[in-house]
Parts: structure tokens; sequence; C-alpha cells
């Protein structure tokens, strides 16, 4: 078991004109899952293949378990990986995938066997130790990608976007087993992801990464409930958090001539601000509410998702699953002055409360 | 259903274009010297005999250029794929200044005639003590295979993900290990391709062969400088000698051509 430390990490691809990672710093503890989530493009698979020892940092250190290995092979890392294409052998059986660290360690052969079969049993693959993996589906061989990473024992877990080339259903799946699966191993382990909901559902703590950047490093409901960047709140959830401008008057927040009450804005007298509220903490249905026309609404099952016209915004509104309304009704929406954020309008960065 | 029946037809007809002189020259070189001046000549075996092939396989320089073309031929294979191989494997890996070109350039070498190329490198083989071996014609015929060496690996490799090869690093092997347990194994269809490429190339090759050497010969120079005064018979017999062995050897290696597993992994 070890814990990895990233600081201030570097990269640029010869191609690229801008940093792939731009000054990463990053803490992980021992035993804990965190999740890098992204958008494409924003440098979390770079960051996880420095720390694997599969790209080479231009500056900055990796250290694991204490031990500075930012110059060291990935094979000295004495760490496991689970790849996006899952990256098993083709020629090899599924039991000999699974025991290829076993083998490049030279573990004992009884070892090997007992220790390959209860990873098998693990992942439900004892049927399958003597197919080829041309002979599998596409989720057995996930299971097998897996397998071979947790057979080993390495101190650190590393996971690309393991669960992204499956279908949605298998995904659900693999997601609740995978996370029974770790937690039962305690490993370090970082998993990249671009799937917000993975991200939430997965780690115990969630970075959000942004243009070779870690914006905001959290507990998964903290990182929801408080994004300190507009990015977050838009990139972290579905429907993301809705936005709009308005100016504070009097301790009260005036939408287009319309005013709500709101905390924590005593600072900023006559100051226009970005406000931020989740879709499922507007509330509908209440007498003195604001009225807002309703554009779609979409029944999902657990809830219904209505997209309503209010003044010049356009807000996302999740209601409980008996609620009825048609395209042009008018409905009345409160929004509670806790579940309120506040930005920066230039910045896009949280305003300090106080 | 109809153009499947085409598909056949085509196979049929391409097999016995292949097939039947193979088999004439067979017929020919494995019946009695009078039956040869028979007419109508008889197409099926019945009168077989060893008779002109012993007379062939007894005149001189035969066993010995037959030996010595084996000897090239297979060094030449396991040379260019030595060489090649590597080569391969970096041209389809590494985006490195001036892979284009070196690609091109590949190709140049054997835009020059082999006449061109033999006649100044017996000057530097005979200056450096390897004109008249079989290591000088080895090096010329692994210098004439190692473009499509190089090619053909280079191409098979680009099928096998670099992600395999970085999860075996990450599982402990280092990138020699792992290029040797899972990119060759991989490769072994495109390689086996290119060694029959490479040995027919080396077993056909004549006018580097007959340039390079003046006792050392391949059976094909020796053949070509021999036969041409032969009786008709001998003809035959040199025909089969230089067919059988390039055969056999496509025939033994034909078994990786095709994946063993069956079907490849993305």
């Amino acid at each position: 078991m070890a814990g990895v430390t990233v600081s201030n990490l570097v990269k640029t691809y010869p191609a690229g004109s801008r940093r792939a990672t731009d000054d990463v710093c990053l803490q992980v503890e021992d035993g804990e899952f965190l999740v890098l989530v992204g958008p494409s493009g924003c440098g979390k698979t770079t960051l996880l293949r420095m720390i694997a020892g599969l790209e080479i940092p231009d500056s900055g250190t990796v250290t694991i378990g204490g031990r500075d290995v930012t110059a060291l092979p990935a094979r000295e890392r004495g760490l496991s990986m689970v790849f996006q294409s899952y990256a098993i052998f083709p020629h090899l059986k599924v039991g000999q995938n699974i025991g290829f660290g076993l083998t490049m360690r030279k573990v004992p052969k009884r070892e090997w066997q007992s220790r390959v079969q209860r990873a098998a049993e693990l992942l439900d693959l004892v049927d399958y130790l003597d197919r080829y993996p041309a002979q599998l589906s596409g989720g057995q061989r996930q299971r097998v990608a897996v397998a071979r990473a947790i057979v080993v024992d390495a101190a650190v877990l590393l996971m690309d976007e393991p669960l992204s080339n499956l279908d949605a259903l298998l995904r659900m799946q693999f997601r609740a087993e995978l996370k029974k699966i770790v937690a039962r191993l305690g490993t370090t382990t970082l998993y990249v992801t671009h799937d917000q909901a993975e991200a939430m559902s997965l780690g115990d703590r969630v970075a959000v990464m942004r243009d070779g950047r870690i914006v905001q490093l959290g507990a998964p409901m903290d990182v929801y409930d408080r994004p300190e960047e507009k990015f977050v709140g838009s990139f972290l959830g579905a429907p993301p958090m809705n936005f709009f401008t308005a100016t504070v008057q009097d301790s009260r927040l005036v939408v287009a001539g319309r005013s709500l009450p709101a905390a924590h804005l005593s600072g900023w007298p006559d100051r226009t601000v970005l406000v931020g509220i989740r879709a499922e903490n507007i509330e509908v249905g209440a007498a003195e509410g604001l009225t807002a026309e309703v554009e779609v609404a979409e029944p999902t099952g657990a809830a219904v998702l209505l997209t309503v016209r209010w003044g010049a915004d356009e807000l996302k509104v999740q209601t409980g699953p008996a609620f009825r309304a048609a395209p042009g009704d008018h409905i009345r929406l409160t929004f509670p002055p806790a579940a309120l954020r506040f930005y920066d309008p230039e910045t896009s960065l949280a305003l300090p409360t106080r | 259903m109809r153009s499947r029946l085409w598909v056949q037809v085509g196979c049929i007809a391409l097999t016995l274009f292949m097939g039947i002189p193979i088999y004439l020259i067979a017929l020919a070189a494995l019946s009695s010297r009078k039956s040869l001046n028979q007419f109508p000549l008889p197409l099926s075996p019945t009168r077989l005999s060893g008779e002109t092939m012993s007379t062939f396989l007894r005149s001189t320089g035969i066993v010995g250029g037959l030996l010595n073309s084996l000897t090239i031929g297979l060094s030449t294979v396991v040379l260019a794929l030595v060489i090649g191989l590597p080569a391969g494997y970096a041209v389809s890996r590494y985006a490195f200044r001036g892979r284009d070109p070196y690609q091109i350039v590949l190709l140049l070498t054997r835009a020059l005639p082999i006449v061109v190329l033999s006649v100044p490198l017996a000057r530097i083989f005979l200056d450096t003590g390897l004109y008249d071996t079989t290591y000088g014609v080895t090096l010329l015929h692994t210098a004439l295979a190692l473009p499509t060496t190089i090619l053909i690996t280079s191409a098979i490799f680009l099928g096998v993900s670099r992600e395999q090869e970085e999860a075996a690093m990450i599982f402990g092997a280092s990138p020699l290990t792992a290029f040797v347990r899972i990119v060759v194994p991989q490769a072994l269809p495109g390689i086996a391709a290119s060694a029959i490429f490479t040995f027919v190339l080396s077993w056909n090759e004549v006018l580097g062969a007959s340039i390079l050497t003046l006792n050392r010969r391949t059976l094909p120079a020796q053949v070509f400088a021999t036969l041409a005064d032969s009786p008709l018979a001998f003809r035959f017999a040199g025909g089969l000698a230089l067919v059988l062995p390039a055969l056999i050897f496509i025939a033994v290696v034909r078994r990786y051509l095709l994946n063993m597993w069956s079907t490849t992994l993305r």
C-alpha cells in the first residue's frame, strides 16, 4: 500500500502548443480512490500516464509510497493498470493473460495458479481460463483486464477509462462491482474518466480537470454542491447547474426587475453576480414564486425534467415524478437562498462567502 | 452464390496456371531420357525413373551449389529479420525526423539493377576477402531483401496496439521482453510472409551470385553457368531441383501465415 504524490508536473507534447498538464500538484492518500474527471483533452490521461511511467514529464516529480519514481521505468514502479482498450493479449489464453504480471515476476507455479484462480473467481472468469480473448464478449474482456491488474497486488492501481467501451447497462452494473472489488482490496486507486456520473459514484475524492490543471478537488458531493468555478458546476451533474446573471440590491438579488431573497450578499452591494443553482434545488408550485413558462417537459421515470423560460434565461428544473406540465404552462418557481451559489461574472470563480 | 462460384473458378484456374508447369517439369525430370523423346509425350506418371535426377545430382557442383543456396537462403532470412524487424518496428512506432524519406530511400535501393551493384561490390569483396564466399552473397541478398522485410513487418507491427506493449511493461516486462513476448507472436504472419519472400528472392537470384562467386556458386548460378550446354533432360532436372526446396520452405512457413488463434483483437 502506498500513497501517490505528484508535484509540479509539466508536460508539453511536441505537436501541441499548450501544456497537456500545467504544473499539476496532487496528493493521493494511501488506500484512497481518487477520480480524475474532465472533458477530453484536459490532461487527465496524460497525468495518469506520467504516474504510470508511460510518459516522461518535462519537469516535476512523481512519488509513490515515499519513493521518487520520476526517473524509473513503468515496470519498476510497483503499480498496475487497466487500459481503455483493455490491452489484453490476443495470443495468450485468459489464464495466461491474468497471470502475465506474475509470470514476469517469476512467481512459483503453485502460487501462480492459486492467485490466478482467486482473481478469476473474483471476476467470474473461472470457466473461461482456457479460452482465447477472441472468444469472449466485450464485458468479459474488460473483466480479464481488471483481473490481470488486481492479481499482482500492486501498491497502486491505475485505471484509464476502463468502462468507456462497454454499453450503458453493462457499464452501470460493472461500475458497482468495480467499486466493491476495489474497496475490498483497499488499493490506492487513480481512476480517469470523462463521465461525470462515474466520477461521482466511484470516487472517495474527485479531481475535476480542465486545460491541464486541476480546478477543484474534493469529496464528490462537496464538489457537486459547491463548485468553485462555473465550469465545474456545468461539467458535473446531469443536467448541469443553471446559471443566470443578477444584480445585488439591498441584500436581495434582482433579475430582470424581479427580486429574490438571498443570503451572504452584504459584501457586494450593487454588483453584478453570476448565480448558480442545481435543477433539483429549484422548487416548483409555491404560490408566491416567480412565474416561468414551461418549454419542454421530460419525464425520466424517477423525476420530471423541465426546461423553462424565465425572463431572458432558460433554466433546467427537476421536479417529482408526479408533476404534470405541458409546454406553454406557467409555473411558479422558488429559489431557496441556501441553494444559491455566486460567481464572479468575469473570472467565473466562486465569490468568497462569509 | 454466383460470385462465389466465380471465385472458385478463378482459384482453380490460378492453381492450374501455377501447378501445370511444375507438374510437367517434375514429370520430365522423373522420366527416363528415352521417354522424353516419345511422341506424343505421356502426360501421366507411368514410366517413372530416377535416372535423370541421379545423373543430374551427381554432376559436378550441383550438390555443393544446393548446399550453398540453402546456407545463403537461410542465413539471408535470419540476417534480414535480425536487421529488418527492429527497423520495421521503428518505422511503425516512432515518428522520427526523416521517416518518410527513409521509407522512400529503402525502396530506391531496389531501383539499382543488380548488375550495376554487383561489379563495385565484387571489387570491394575482392579487397576485403569476402569474394567467393557464402557470406558475401548473403550480404548482397540481405541488402536486397531488407526493404521488403522492413515495409512488410512495419505494416504488421501497426496492427499490434501500443497499449498492449505498455500493459506488458506495466506488469513487469522490459521493452525487449514486451517486444519478444507480445509483439512478435502477433506479428508472426507478417514475419512468415517476409521470410518466404526473402528466401525465394535469395533462392532465385542469379546475377549477383554469379558475379560475386567463382567456386562457391549457388544452385541457380551453377545451373545458369552449366545448363545451357546440357541435354534437355538435365535442364528439367535442374528446374525441379530449383523449384522443390523453395516450395518446401513455403509449405513449412505457410502455417504461420494464418493466425493460430484465428482472429485478432482490435
